[in-house]
């Protein structure tokens, strides 16, 4: 657990220990389930969550297959498809070749013809190779067609920086898919999250874009008996509040809901009281939460991962300032990556990524609490 | 240029006939494309105009089976194909047709030959140049028409256009406006149809542009790799768009050009001859994997409405096709010479069709624009209950 712990800390600067503490903290906010968790104090990992979610929806209709590279035999290049080959033979775990254009448009045409894929790419920077057929053949397939063909496909896949793994392996596809109408598009935190909205994508008659999260792969969650059934599944299109606050909105998704919850703890402990929502689905987008949220607390901090430009916290900072504007205490904050491509060495690369004290800074200049910076020359 | 000297060669197109009784004209009053249920009338052999050439395989015999029946109905499903496409064109210039329009008439002996080879449990998926393939595969008239104006009661209740006409049902799945897409997309229906265990098979069309894409070569080495029932069909009317295939193309065989996958050179002029090698490749797709026809055909329009057509090639080579090659008049020469019906018969089911075309036209300028509220439906099968925005967002938004 620590050494998986050490992994989640990408920046070094919190100790494991008291991420741990921070965690443990939090994670009771986490599970506001209807039974409540389990006091049997049940974990799961993201990677195992996900493998449970496909492995079930595989189990449980027939025409559910995967598809891409080294998914089969190597066991997934992540394990997330772990053992399905065994279970469900090769006629329903396809080992691809690196051929994204070409295997993503069959799956689109298979989707077309009434079966179910879910398609990995091994990184979403590789979808891009393959964003023609997301796109143009499948996003927009059942609105050119009024309803005549529909597709129920399922794009998944890890998402947004690694550590390491420079420019061209670390771009953040939040954006670009949440653009497009016709696409859904998810991207979870938690276990909870994983499980519950990749069975909810795949169930969905519509194509939707499974944004997950190289480094939250190996990071365990509690998670109740109610996540655990197989029927467990989540609402597309609804954000989930995972701390409650009073002061401030933080909007957050995948990797970034962990260092904003981190965050509010941080603030927590100068008077600040920050509610954390994870979004899970920036297409639809909530903005029904996030307005809500932001009525109550009056001041807003999206936090993100990816370019800053066009990118999702534009899109929430433009929806508060329609919908909200009169409850506005401060102007709306951004964390966003670095406008630059993402660079190798370890300092540069830290200074690329949002990191929690940027969060906390962010925070506090929207409550009027910094000491105001002197203007670069 | 070698193409226009391929196209004077051609001799006679009619070849042997081996002629049985002579038959009653057979009335073929009433809906077109009608299944094959009822009197057929007698059967003969039809020769193809050219044999078939093979890559790594054994071409099919040049002998194709026919009907009074079957002939009777290519005449008259080419027929209608022609006046539709030529209808548009009218409409086009008047402005009742917008955007993009493709049209496909030279090319009718592909959609009807292979038509006729196949069940509408197979599936056929092509790009851009669909409108005929529509039609064959359970399209009506109406529909169709009402579509390329954008009217409700267009196949695609307007919001799809001449690019986008689909039916699922009739196993026509498109209709795709980007080159080459809809190669690896027929490979995956191909894929769900073996998942499925149908014993069924996809046609997979695109044109001599298309063919350089590369998403085709990674789709036919998956497909070849995983033995799908994907029949790549190469419609090959020599001109990628304004482009010849000898300027875009290091190599135009394109029946080879899938290397370790069998292909079959055709004379996509010629209904019998597609009809035969599509017969033959569904045979072959079912048992070995993929295979490609290469159909040598030719298109009378530009590349749209926007492309006069005349500026990358001869008005002599076109007229010198109509004249020697055109898939129509092969099946009246045909028709003529078993006495199925007599030149006036002919020309009646023409003028027959011209009436029909009209009516359709008729009824489909009846319909109207799709209702405002259009604009916000189909875009997902499922809402989650959010909103969607108009243009003003203050003043248009709904929830889907």
């Amino acid at each position: 657990m620590l050494g998986l712990m050490r992994r989640v800390s990408m920046s070094g600067s919190i100790p494991t220990s008291m991420l741990r503490q921070s965690l443990q903290r939090i994670l009771p906010g986490l599970a506001i389930l209807e039974r409540g968790y389990s006091t049997l104090g049940k974990e799961m990992t993201v990677r195992e969550a996900l493998n449970s979610a496909l492995d079930e929806e595989m189990s449980a209709d027939p025409k559910v297959f995967l598809m891409g590279e080294e998914v089969g035999e190597y066991q997934g290049a992540y394990k997330i498809t772990k053992g399905l080959l065994e279970k469900y033979g090769p006629e329903r775990v396809l080992d691809t070749p690196i051929t994204e254009a070409g295997f993503t448009g069959i799956g689109v045409g298979a989707a077309y013809y009434g079966l179910r894929p879910v398609v990995e790419f091994m990184t979403f920077n590789f979808s891009m190779q393959a964003i023609d057929h997301i796109i143009n053949s499948a996003a927009k397939m059942n609105y050119m067609s009024a309803g005549n063909i529909s597709v129920p496909i399922v794009f998944r896949g890890p998402n947004g920086a690694a550590a390491g793994v420079s420019s061209q392996h670390s771009q953040c596809y939040g954006a670009w898919y949440a653009h497009v109408p016709g696409l859904k598009v998810l991207s979870p935190y938690s276990s909870e999250d994983a499980r519950g909205l990749l069975k909810a994508a795949i169930r969905d008659p519509d194509p939707v874009v499974f944004l997950e999260n190289e480094i939250l792969y190996g990071q365990s969650f509690p998670i109740s008996d109610e996540v655990l059934d197989s029927s467990f599944c989540l609402p597309i299109g609804k954000a989930k509040i995972e701390r409650e606050g009073k002061d401030v909105t933080i909007t957050a998704f995948s990797k970034m809901v962990g260092y904003a919850l981190q965050a509010a703890e941080v603030l927590s402990k100068e008077g600040i009281s920050a509610e954390v929502i994870n979004l899970r689905s920036l297409r639809p987008l909530d903005r029904a939460a996030i307005n809500a949220s932001v009525r109550k607390t009056t001041r807003l901090v999206t936090v993100e991962e990816g370019f800053p430009q066009h990118g999702i916290g534009a899109e929430i900072c433009a929806s508060v300032v329609e919908e909200s504007f009169e409850y506005l205490d401060a102007p709306v904050e951004r964390i966003a990556g670095a406008d630059v491509p993402m660079p190798y060495a370890a300092n540069l690369e830290r200074l690329a990524v949002p990191q929690v004290d940027n969060i906390v800074n962010a925070v506090k200049r929207a409550c009027f609490r910094s000491v105001p910076v002197a203007a670069a020359a | 240029m070698a193409m226009l000297s391929r196209l004077a060669s051609r001799s006679s197109h009619l070849g042997r006939t081996l002629l049985l009784p002579r038959s009653l004209c057979c009335s073929t009053g009433g809906r077109h494309f009608a299944s094959s249920a009822g009197d057929e009338g007698p059967t003969f052999t039809v020769e193809t105009s050219v044999p078939f050439v093979g890559h790594r395989c054994e071409p099919p015999s040049r002998e194709v089976e026919t009907t009074a029946k079957e002939l009777m109905g290519f005449f008259r499903d080419m027929s209608l194909m022609r006046r539709m496409e030529i209808a548009a064109d009218a409409l086009y210039k008047a402005k009742l047709i917008r955007g993009f329009c493709h049209l496909y008439d030279g090319q009718e002996a592909v959609a009807v030959g292979m038509e006729a080879a196949i069940t509408r449990k197979d599936a056929i998926i092509t790009a851009y140049r669909d409108h005929c393939i529509f039609l064959s595969r359970g399209g009506n008239l109406v529909e169709t028409f009402a579509e390329l104006m954008g009217r409700r009661a267009g196949c695609s209740n307007g919001k799809g256009g001449s690019m986008h006409f689909y039916k699922k049902e009739g196993g026509f799945f498109g209709g795709h406006g980007i080159v080459g897409a809809q190669v690896p997309l027929g490979c995956g229906l191909a894929f769900a149809q073996k998942y499925l265990r149908e014993e069924t098979v996809t046609f997979a069309m695109y044109g001599d542009g298309a063919a350089n894409q590369g998403q085709l070569f990674e789709a036919l080495n998956i497909s070849a790799l995983w033995d799908l029932p994907a029949i790549l069909i190469c419609e090959n009317n020599h001109y990628g768009m304004g482009t010849a295939e000898w300027r875009a193309a290091k190599s135009p065989a394109y029946y080879k050009r899938g290397d370790y996958v069998p292909g079959l050179k055709v004379d996509g002029m010629d209904a019998f001859a597609v009809k035969q090698a599509c017969k033959f490749a569904k045979e072959h797709a079912l048992k070995n994997g993929p295979i490609i026809l290469e159909m040598d055909t030719y298109r009378y329009h530009g590349h749209s409405m926007s492309d006069p057509g005349s500026t990358y090639r001869t008005r002599d080579e076109i007229s010198n096709v109509r004249q020697e090659r055109d898939p129509i008049e092969r099946v009246r020469k045909l028709i003529l010479l078993h006495d199925l019906a007599s030149v006036a018969e002919l020309k009646d089911i023409e003028k027959e069709i011209r009436k029909e075309v009209d009516n359709a036209i008729a009824e489909a300028k009846e319909s109207p624009l799709p209702d405002p509220s259009e604009l916000f439906t189909d875009i997902f099968v499922k809402g989650c209950g959010t909103e969607v925005y108009g243009v003003e967002r203050k003043e248009n938004k709904i929830l889907i």
